[in-house]
């Protein structure tokens, strides 16, 4: 035996070839099956030489092993069907029979390396089935895995030294070898699988101990190969890289602006407050990019290369406004320097190109103002979609929101006291969160009277808005009349009734809708979004009427703009044909007349973009002062004025403030609008947005942690914010129109903006086409513009529109069923156990078994194991508990988990469950089985 | 390197890799980290730690210096952790339980092993199922009492109700494990600070 044992891997290769041709019996569906799994498996493998070499071997190495078994009947056949029921007694057994076949083989064959090697297969493909056992288990993962190779590598190793010492000693017979080498690997296992035992450390220790002397006593030192280091060296490496990836993601999360602001909000007012300031967040982002492009392309050009202030009229205040132009009520009002001034629109020049680079200022500056809409659109657009993708009403899906919230939501790396509090808030919170909901779940009452009730409320708001509707119009038809009047004979009130009106609307109505909304008794989170959609209709009915009111100035400029442009001209003509007489000649200079003197018309875009800066900057003021009053004023009375009160104010009527959601929501909303809508006629708004926008982020965030109370009832914001993006898609849509309309129907004014000159503001795209790009775009343009194409094109459209639509309407229907399918399936489960689990225990193994019988027919062995065989049989009871039959993927996971904790609560004794058939049957679904992390990797 | 060799036998060395800190493989980073470690449990008491563990002294720490370590004053079950994983149950840590508990709560550590012991934590009574009583211990610790009695019944009853598949009225490790493997958290490895069980302290 000895001598010929160290080069027996190339023996081995000669022996492919003479061997492959062996018998091929009736298990050779089985061994096809095995060869297929040993073969999933061996990617996974770290020592790809050694354990491919194994594999080889193994190979031509089990048809020989079959024929061996064929002789031995009935044994080998009940081996062969349940191929990989590892029970370590047959593998016993069978070994030894083996050898003890062998031995006289031996004797037979002059070739002894071939006998050893007969024998050294044998006890590969032992390996090979332990490793499917394991696989079986689910503990084997990615990382056992892994190790095996190492693991294989080693034990080849240790194989051939082994066997040289046994030729050492050959007192020892065949079998014993065997038995020997068997309890071995036994004790080899267990060191490898220690590392999953939930033991204490002495005990392990102690185990370890004695299983490594045993190991060493009979099979020297372990050795160290190259396959361990690589393997070594890739856990260090998966390692690091988890290492980095958390980093990573720290530092992802500490780039996020706001967030621990936001996450301290979330943590005291729920995240539907919270969903507020996201909002916010994400509008500045938004801001920032609107910024961008108008700085970027309009702005800096026109400082940096255009003429500066007072060269030519439009950039100069005229004489009369002088005197005033700095003082700070004008200022205030955007009258003066601030009117000619680069946040409006009156002051860019028409010149076609400025500077050295040529830059189109006008081209620019219209495809700017409608760039922004467009970018919005799309951003907007995608932020829905991806919300959707990620979907749910807020509502957790899952069977076990609270247990989770329960077992899954202390943060273990919290390291100091303050972020400790912040996470019990936080906890609770969310435990609030989800008790709202429960209990909406649990309510039933009396159907009709809350219908009842629905409506009733509905027609009082409905009420409420044609009231204000009415009062709106009303007050726009005053002050179109107070405007025809002069200005001195009017009040502060009369000048400025329209915003008073719109501002009182805006603080009376909600609160009063809301008191309203308490009959309808929804959800909070369904009464929000009623609310926000029952202002946004209040908001709606003021945002037009200003527009309205702002159309009739415009006209109104408009025809003045047109007499001043006619008596310019005429005055003009008057000059030249003056100059041309008295001098006698045709060569006429312009008249040299000082820019702040110069006749200048109306310029009605300047005005719209002063009206809505005015808006802006007036909602911001009333926004803050009502935060300072209602919350920080109210909050600091009732905190100090308590002490010397006759009632508690705390608890009692003025108590502190909430944050108003709804409100604070809608005015962002408007607000963007407004900036949609006045950013082309005033390209400093959007600057003066991100101002704003990031002063309320602080401010409000200051303000809600100090001042107001969370909730009464704290509800889960809905995860996606995709209603507030809907109402904000809305509000876009609705500002863009008034913007396209002016673009595509007014005309500019003569004397003031970019396009002044031009009978329409497009013309400038036009001309660029017309001439400064090639001819051959222009006919694509108009070829483009052709009725005939678009036509197709809308139809198109329309159609591809319906499919999507229709294939959505599939999925969600699919999914719905398939989450219906998934409750059902939960339901049965348990009710098969609460109606089994007490009553008959062999019949539920029975029933267990029988989807897995389906499959692949074999019989059930159900013997004892023995006593030497500790790790298997301790592990064994919590393995095969009650598997979850009617669901593969469920027993997958079940049975991987509990394979590692043997000390888990025993309550059933291992023997009549039937333990081996049911977790070490053949191939079972695979899904489940990629994720036990814990290996067994093994020395 | 020469220091350690006075701290540690090698076979000690040896064993503790293959016995506990499994997750480390390579043999020159398992010194540095078993030293880091065992300075960190010195430092709670470095009059009552030897230098020279080659003869295995009995040495004990108290839960008062155990609980007081940064990584454990902050948590709501500190007082469980530290019993769970002390030989005693009374929370007092010899080396290897301390050891123990940082390989269980290391990031490496396998899931499963996560799972059995964050189920030995939460059972307060340790009489191996997760009774009511324990949920509403559980409960409080984590919310700091803020929920009503009727909050507490409520929320003890659904999760019975979601995660005790037997109906016995209480959740067995089985139970337990059924409905972690499920948390989204334990599912996808995005967001490793917040699973529970996972603790990343080395």
């Amino acid at each position: 035996m000895p001598p010929k044992r160290k080069n027996d891997v190339a023996v081995k290769v000669e022996d492919v070839g003479m061997e492959v041709d062996a018998e091929i019996d009736s298990g050779s569906e089985d061994e096809a099956r095995r060869r297929a799994k040993n073969r999933r498996a061996k990617p996974q493998r770290k020592a790809k030489q050694p354990s491919e070499d194994e594999e080889d071997e193994d190979e031509d190495e089990t048809p020989r092993r079959k024929g061996r078994r064929k002789k031995t009947k009935a044994r080998a056949k009940d081996d062969d069907e349940d191929d990989d029921d590892e029970d370590n007694r047959s593998v016993k057994s069978k070994t030894s029979k083996a050898s003890r076949k062998k031995a006289p083989k031996d004797n037979e064959e002059d070739s002894e390396g071939e006998g050893d090697k007969k024998k050294r297969g044998k006890t590969v493909s032992k390996k090979e089935k332990e490793q499917q056992n394991k696989e079986k288990k689910g503990n084997v993962k990615g990382k056992a895995g892994q190790s095996k190779g190492g693991e294989k590598d080693k034990k080849k190793k240790n194989g051939s030294s082994s066997s040289s010492s046994g030729s050492d000693d050959e007192s020892l017979s065949e079998g014993e070898m065997e038995a020997l080498k068997e309890q071995v690997e036994e004790k080899k296992k267990l060191v490898a699988t220690l590392r999953n035992k939930p033991w204490r450390m002495k005990r392990r220790l102690d185990v370890l101990k004695e299983a490594q002397d045993f190991v060493e006593k009979f099979e020297g030192a372990l050795g160290k190969g190259k396959g361990r280091r690589l393997y070594a060296f890739k856990v260090m490496m998966a390692k690091k890289f988890i290492k980095f990836k958390r980093d990573f993601e720290n530092f992802k999360t500490a780039c996020i602006p706001w967030e621990r602001k936001i996450k301290d909000v979330e943590s005291h007012f729920g995240s539907s407050v919270a969903s507020y300031f996201i909002f916010l967040r994400w509008m500045y982002g938004l801001n920032m990019v609107l910024f961008g492009l108008m700085f970027g392309l309009v702005i800096l050009p026109e400082v940096l290369m255009g003429l500066p202030y007072g060269t030519i009229a439009r950039k100069t205040v005229p004489r009369a406004e002088q005197d005033t132009a700095m003082d700070y009520s004008v200022l205030f009002d955007f009258e003066g320097y601030c009117k000619y001034s680069i946040l409006f629109y009156g002051f860019y020049n028409n010149e076609k190109q400025i500077g050295l680079l040529k830059f189109r200022l006008p081209l620019s500056y219209l495809l700017v103002g409608v760039g922004i809409f467009g970018y919005s659109l799309m951003v907007v657009i995608r932020t829905m979609a991806r919300n959707a993708n990620e979907g749910g009403d807020g509502a957790d899906e899952g069977d076990f929101t609270f247990s989770w919230k329960m077992f899954t939501s202390w943060d273990y790396l919290i390291g100091n006291p303050e972020t400790a509090d912040n996470k019990y808030a936080s906890i609770t919170t969310s435990f609030k969160e989800s008790i709202v909901d429960e209990q909406e779940n649990q309510k039933d009452e009396n159907i009709h009277l809350r219908r009842f009730l629905r409506v009733l409320a509905n027609f009082l708001i409905l009420c409420c808005l044609g009231g204000s509707g009415y009062l709106i119009y009303f007050v726009v038809k005053r002050s179109q009349d107070f405007a025809d009047m002069d200005n001195a004979d009017l009040s502060w009130f009369e000048k400025n009734e329209v915003e008073f009106v719109m501002s009182l609307l805006g603080l009376v109505c909600p609160p009063l809708f809301e008191t309203i909304a308490e009959l309808e008794d929804y959800h909070p989170r369904i009464a929000l979004k009623w609310q926000l959609a029952r202002i946004f209709a209040l908001f709606l009915g003021n945002l037009y009427t200003f527009l309205f009111a702002l159309f009739d100035e415009v006209n109104e400029k408009l025809e003045r703009e047109k007499i001043i442009k006619n008596e310019t001209e005429l005055a003009l003509a008057h000059y030249y044909a003056n100059y041309s007489s008295f001098y006698n000649t045709t060569d006429v200079p312009p008249p040299n007349v000082h820019p702040a003197d110069a006749i200048r018309g109306p310029c009605w875009e300047t005005g719209v973009g002063i009206e809505f800066v005015k808006l802006i900057v007036s909602d911001v003021q009333v926004s803050y002062l009502t935060i300072l009053i209602g919350d920080f004023l109210r909050a600091v009375i009732v905190r100090f004025l308590n002490y010397c009160w006759c009632w508690d104010l705390e608890a009692g009527f003025p108590s502190y403030g909430e944050f108003d959601i709804s409100g604070n929501v809608l005015g962002l909303i408007f607000n963007q609008g407004m900036i949609w809508m006045g950013a082309f006629y005033a390209p400093g708004l959007v600057g003066v947005n991100l101002l704003r926008l990031l002063s309320s982020m602080y401010y409000q965030c200051w303000a809600v942690m100090s001042c107001n109370v969370p909730h009464e009832r704290v509800f889960k914001a809905s995860r996606s914010n995709n209603f507030y993006m809907g109402l904000l898609l809305l509000v876009l849509f609705l500002s863009l129109l008034p913007v396209v309309y002016t673009i595509m129907t007014l005309s500019p004014s003569f004397d003031c903006g970019p396009f002044s000159g031009q009978e329409k503001m497009y013309d400038v795209v036009m001309q660029a086409i017309d001439q400064d790009l090639p001819a051959f775009i222009g006919n694509i343009f108009t070829y483009a513009t052709n009725p005939g194409l678009i036509i197709p094109g809308v139809l198109l459209m329309v159609l591809a529109l319906y499919y999507l639509n229709a294939v959505s309407e599939g999925y969600q229907q699919a999914n719905t069923d398939l989450k219906k399918k998934m409750q059902a399936a939960r339901d049965e489960e348990k009710n098969r156990r609460n109606n089994k689990d007490s009553t008959n225990q062999v019949m539920k193994d029975l029933e267990d078994l029988l989807p897995n019988k389906s499959l692949i027919p074999r019989p059930i062995e159900e013997e004892p194991p023995l006593d030497e065989i500790k790790v298997e049989k301790v592990s064994k009871p919590t393995k095969t508990k009650p598997g979850s039959s009617g669901n593969g993927v469920n027993l997958q996971k079940e049975v991987s988990l509990a394979a590692p904790n043997p000390r888990g609560p025993v309550t059933h004794g291992p023997g009549p469950r039937g333990g081996p058939p049911l977790n070490t049957r053949g191939p079972q679904p695979g899904p489940a089985r990629g994720r036990g992390r814990g290996g067994h990797p093994r020395r | 390197m020469g220091n350690k060799q006075t701290i540690f036998t090698a076979e000690q060395l040896d064993a503790y890799q293959v016995g506990s800190l499994c997750f480390v493989i390579n043999t020159s980073s398992l010194f540095i980290l078993i030293q880091k470690l065992f300075y960190r449990y010195r430092d709670l008491a470095p009059q009552l730690v030897p230098l020279d563990y080659t003869n295995h002294p009995d040495v004990k720490l108290p839960y008062e210096l155990i609980g007081s370590m940064p990584e454990l004053k902050d948590n709501p079950f500190r007082q469980r952790i530290a019993e769970v994983f002390s030989e005693d149950g009374e929370g007092n840590m010899t080396l290897d339980d301390f050891l123990d508990m940082f390989s269980v709560l290391s990031e490496m550590a396998p899931r499963d092993l996560k799972a059995y012991y964050a189920f030995k934590i939460y059972d307060f009574n340790s009489d191996d199922f997760i009774c009511k009583s324990d949920l509403e211990k559980t409960l409080n610790k984590l919310t700091r009492n803020e929920l009503t009695d009727d909050e507490v019944r409520m929320v003890c009853e659904k999760v019975i109700d979601e995660a005790d598949l037997d109906n016995d009225g209480r959740l067995s490790l089985e139970d337990f494990q059924h409905m972690i493997v499920r948390a989204p958290e334990f599912l996808s490895r995005r967001k490793p600070n917040n699973i529970t069980y996972i603790l990343i302290w080395f």
